[in-house]
């Protein structure tokens, strides 16, 4: 089974965080990467520039609406995203769980779903 | 006086004053950073107050500027990257990046002049870009392309400085981290990207003529660098809907001295002192329209243009050729189905056909709900009952528009019809 593990991180948290402090979270939070590369949990993950580099784009009758946002209204923002194959719901779980992210924010597991199955 | 008599610091300054945009456009693009841009600029003016004095100024100032500029910055990130060793860029990046700008731009003199209109059509379009906070538009258009400090600025919009530069530095972040392209648009995205750029130079016009509150002056002087900002698209890009916008803003702007009282009372247009209408404006206005309206692409400013035109062509109120009227706002409803297009449709019913026909069509409106809370569908109602002598009824409808605005002269302007009536 696929799972994406969304990152939701109060980014006020990031920021004030010192240069070293934030050095270690990131060194951390590649190990781990390298850890679920090697156990063949990953299949990818990423970082997102913080949110107000967003945008948010619709089409609708055939126009395309651009616009600013969305806006950090929420505490925490979507910082990045894990995807990685699991056995269970628990197992995804607990990988979720050993993110070093998940010690300073949240971490939102969701089963993936396959359009082409019904 | 020559060039050669001239103290040099004036040179300078004029040289600031005609050029500063086009070089910041240009440099901007060079380095790809707006901060970086513009620091980059002041430090080339610097180098010229410097320089200029005992060298003698350079036969192409602005080319000179450029270069300089872009020496600078390069000069100041290589410095920079020798200082900045465990930063999140690391220095190896910043030297790639100093290596990086003097390599693509090494040119750029040569190319300067060819480039350099549509360096600022760049800009425009990136300081409207619709990624972009609708108010971090209007503020990063008026100051990187009309030169306007963040001061200004914040006075014209009634906020402080300091809300205004942090809207400033958010969009130029974004501008930055988001990747936002310096360019003009492709054919294919120019129509609604144009469309975004005309709204924002609409809505700064508006702005400054709206006569909600504030020191009159300096709302005049916004209007007035929409009209400027007008004139440089049709200069850059002379699109059919460019023309529209602009002779729809010198149209409006050509009644500003007749719209309130010197104490500050507003004036219907039907009661407005036509002598005080400023004809040059309305001369330019009316031929960019014909001009326009010729082309066979017209859009809704042009059509809104048009119906300016038509009412500026009229000698008095009564003179005025509602039938003209009434077909271009139904041209217009098609074009752009709203509300608010209707409800001025229905006022010039009402001049065509009677206060009886007006009102049909706006009671018709507001049972539909969109129009519950625009206090000027409630004033029109108000207006057009009073005109037939319904007392009771025009006092109820300018009541509720008296509750729904918040402008001052606007609300005393109601309170005066309402005392009127009684």
């Amino acid at each position: 089974m696929k799972y994406l593990c969304t990152i939701y991180i109060d980014e006020k948290k990031l920021a004030a965080m010192s240069q070293s402090d934030y050095q270690a979270v990131v060194q951390r939070c590649l190990d781990y990467e390298d850890e679920l590369r090697v156990s063949g949990h990953m299949i990818a993950a990423e970082a997102l520039e913080p949110i107000h580099a967003a945008t948010t784009v619709q089409m609708r009758g055939g126009k395309m609406s651009v616009t600013d946002g969305p806006f950090a209204e929420t505490k925490e923002q979507l910082v990045g995203f894990f995807m990685i194959n699991a056995g269970s719901q628990d197992e995804a779980v607990r990988i979720a769980s050993k993110m070093p992210q998940a010690q300073i924010g949240s971490i939102e597991v969701r089963p993936i779903k396959d359009l082409t199955q019904h | 006086m020559s060039q050669a008599t001239k103290p040099v610091h004036e040179i300078v300054d004029a040289v600031y004053r005609s050029e500063s945009r086009r070089i910041l456009a240009t440099l901007i693009r060079l380095l790809g950073d707006f901060e970086i841009a513009e620091e980059a600029m002041h430090d080339a003016f610097a180098a010229a107050v410097e320089q200029w004095p005992r060298e003698g100024v350079p036969t192409n100032p602005r080319a000179w500027l450029v270069s300089t500029g872009r020496f600078k910055a390069i000069d100041g990130i290589r410095r920079q990257a020798r200082f900045v060793s465990d930063g999140p860029s690391g220095d190896g990046m910043m030297t790639e990046l100093a290596d990086r700008l003097a390599a693509e731009t090494e040119d750029i003199a040569e190319k300067l002049d060819e480039s350099v209109e549509d360096d600022r059509l760049r800009l425009i379009f990136t300081c409207c870009h619709p990624a972009l906070a609708p108010d971090a538009r209007m503020a990063l258009t008026l100051r990187e392309v009309c030169g306007l400090t963040t001061e200004e600025i914040a006075r014209a919009f009634l906020t402080s400085p300091a809300t205004l530069a942090q809207r400033i530095v958010r969009a130029k972040t974004k501008i930055r981290d988001a990747r936002i392209p310096y360019q003009v648009p492709s054919q294919s995205e120019l129509p609604e990207r144009l469309e975004t750029v005309l709204h924002v130079v609409y809505l700064m016009f508006n702005e400054g003529y709206s006569a909600s509150s504030g020191n009159s002056l300096t709302r005049a002087d916004i209007s007035g660098e929409a009209i400027r900002l007008g004139r440089l698209l049709l200069e850059l890009l002379p699109e059919p809907e460019v023309t529209g916008l602009l002779a729809l803003m010198l149209l409006q702007e050509s009644r500003r001295a007749a719209r309130s009282s010197p104490d500050g009372e507003i004036i219907l247009l039907d009661d407005q002192d036509r002598s005080l209408w400023n004809r040059e404006f309305i001369a330019e206005g009316t031929a960019l329209v014909r001009q326009t309206l010729i082309t066979r692409r017209v859009g809704p400013y042009t059509l809104q243009a048009a119906i300016a035109a038509v009412h500026a062509e009229a000698q008095t109120s009564s003179a005025t050729d509602w039938q003209q009227i009434v077909a271009l706002y139904d041209v217009l409803v098609q074009m752009i189905p709203s509300p608010v297009v209707e409800l001025n449709r229905a006022a010039a019913v009402a001049m065509r056909d009677g206060p009886e026909a007006g009102l049909v069509l706006i009671d018709a409106l507001l049972a539909r709900g969109e129009l519950d809370e625009y206090h000027l569908a409630h004033s029109a109602r108000a207006e057009l009952c009073r005109r037939l002598g319904r007392k009771d009824d025009a006092r109820v409808s300018f009541e509720r528009a008296l509750n729904l605005t918040q402008q001052e002269p606007e609300k005393r302007f109601l309170k005066r019809r309402l005392a009127e009536l009684a």
